[in-house]
């Protein structure tokens, strides 16, 4: 071996190659697949508890098919949507005034700190049944879940980049002119957004669980509506039709929301982003 | 004619929270004539970017009175442009953008700001990255950025605070000829705080020497260098030696004082 083999071709690691770490993936949710499929057919999993692949998948086609039996999926998904939605920009415009006031005001920061952490410290599940009674069980109570939940991420997001904005930013832009409203939508609030768009993902992750988890425990549509519908009947086939749906759309949902980040932070560098 | 700037028993206190109050500067005097370029060196602790704070209007002065032309200094003075050692453009706008920012607080429309925008561009060499964002540019095209941002809407005071000293050699030595090119003709008053002795010497028309925090006053040399100056070659002018030597021995025993003090409150 010549010491010019060695400065030869330089190798690309495998773990570069995305064709590779394509194929990669892709291999392992087929081997998860069939390994759930194989294990179902060889009766160590009991399909009657965990259904197969092969049950559930003609199931979601069923449900797509035109007057399907187990009422309109559009319907579903469009109602679990809306609800996500509303919890999300409710709960984003509440944690934004919240935060930004707090930041700004160090005494009512400090007076509604003990409470806030409070409320924080809820598990905010259990919240459901008691918005269930309170709103009734349509969108309300949906969105009022969903509301805290995301309330609090953009809440503690937006708080903390008001209040740790470089001071030399502000002093800068008031130098050159700034008044205090510019100051608020120069510096401020492009801080805090820059904040909310990098928790954008999580919070919108969390008003669609909030969503779905106020559907299960009490309504009459929605994803979650059709999973405590086929649990009811024993019927983990439509269990887990229901939960690999919402998987699915999840997904959807934070590729969408991961191509809105990424045009919003053109201004950050890329280690950042 | 006023001074451009006059600091007059200037004390500042700062009192942090859950630390002992101390005293940053101490009675300091000081008074700067129209278009002149003057350097304060100082070792670090010793109060110097407290001063172009005060003069700013950023922070109030505890005793004495500063003036800018005789008016006061009460406020955020906005007819001066400051240059901050830290980046201080706005990360989400882009350089025309940040370039525009003193146009569009006082209300100028889109017309006028790129009328005087665009030149100031092209002047620091800035036009073909206008619409860049700050972090895609190198720290030298940043501070030109920057410079170019003070500069726009013509303020008669420049203050600057160690804006070169995050820089590389090279890259440091090019802007400070810039910056003694753009303020050559300009008449405008520049108020330059360094800790590097031998940029103070080659840019200033006056150099002030200041003690180990608190800080005060301890020498003022006048630098009677040729203009116009080349930053590299002016450290072999005759006379640059001399002054460097004169000016080092009183810098030399405050640097010392800070570092053994720096020493003692470390242990």
């Amino acid at each position: 071996m010549s010491a010019t083999a060695t400065l030869g071709v330089e190798r690309v690691p495998l773990a570069r190659r995305e064709w590779f770490v394509r194929t990669l993936q892709l291999g392992v949710i087929l081997f998860f697949i069939a390994a759930w499929e194989g294990l179902g057919r060889a009766g160590l999993l009991d399909p009657f508890y965990y259904s197969r692949p092969s049950l559930f998948a003609p199931r979601i086609a069923e449900w797509f098919a035109p007057g399907s039996t187990a009422g309109d999926i559009w319907l579903d998904i469009r109602v679990t949507m809306t609800e996500t939605v509303l919890g999300f920009l409710i709960g984003t415009l509440l944690g934004l005034i919240v935060g930004y006031a707090f930041a700004r005001n160090r005494l009512l920061g400090l007076a509604f700190d003990p409470l806030l952490s409070m409320f924080n410290a809820i598990p905010r599940l259990v919240l459901a049944p008691v918005f269930i009674l309170a709103f009734g069980i349509d969108l309300a109570s949906k969105v009022a879940l969903g509301v805290t939940l995301v309330f609090f991420i953009v809440f503690f997001a937006t708080f903390a980049a008001v209040r740790d904005v470089d001071q030399t930013l502000v002093d800068n832009v008031r130098i050159l002119g700034a008044r205090r409203r510019d100051v608020t939508f120069e510096v401020l609030l492009p801080a805090a957004f820059s904040a909310i768009v990098a928790s954008l993902r999580t919070s919108a992750g969390f008003a669609f669980a909030g969503a779905v988890v106020a559907e299960y425990i009490g309504s009459n549509a929605g994803l979650g509506r059709r999973i405590a519908t086929a649990e009811a009947f024993f019927d983990s086939t439509g269990v887990f039709g229901g939960i690999v749906l919402i998987a699915l759309l999840a997904l959807l949902l934070d590729s969408l929301l991961q191509f809105v980040e990424g045009r919003s932070s053109r201004w950050k560098p890329r280690r950042e982003r | 004619m006023p001074p451009s700037i006059a600091l007059r028993g200037v004390s500042k206190v700062y009192r942090p929270p859950k630390k002992p109050p101390y005293l940053a500067i101490d009675r300091v005097d000081l008074e700067v004539d129209e278009g002149r370029f003057v350097s304060v060196v100082g070792p670090s602790g010793c109060g110097k970017s407290t001063i172009l704070s005060l003069v700013a209007g950023l922070i109030p002065a505890t005793i004495g009175t500063i003036t800018i032309r005789d008016d006061p200094v009460r406020a955020v003075r906005t007819d001066v442009g400051f240059l901050f050692q830290r980046d201080a453009l706005l990360p989400w706008r882009t350089v025309r953008e940040n370039v525009s920012l003193a146009l569009r607080f006082c209300g100028l429309g889109r017309r006028e700001i790129a009328d005087r925008v665009d030149p100031w561009l092209v002047r620091v060499g800035l036009a073909p990255f206008a619409d860049n964002f700050p972090h895609e540019l190198s720290g030298g095209m940043r501070k030109r950025t920057q410079l170019a941002q003070s500069l726009v809407v013509d303020p008669s005071v420049l203050l600057m605070d160690e804006p070169f000293s995050a820089l590389d050699v090279q890259t440091r030595n090019l802007m400070e000829n810039d910056l003694l090119e753009l303020w050559g003709a300009s008449g405008k008053t520049v108020l330059f705080i360094t800790h590097d002795l031998e940029e103070a010497i080659a840019l200033s028309d006056e150099l002030v020497v200041m003690t180990a925090g608190p800080g005060r006053i301890k020498a003022r040399y006048p630098v009677r260098l040729p203009r116009p100056r080349n930053v590299s070659e002016v450290r072999f002018a005759p006379g640059f030696a001399s002054l460097y030597e004169r000016a080092w021995s009183d810098l030399r025993d405050e640097v010392l004082r800070s570092y053994e003090r720096s020493l003692r409150s470390a242990s």
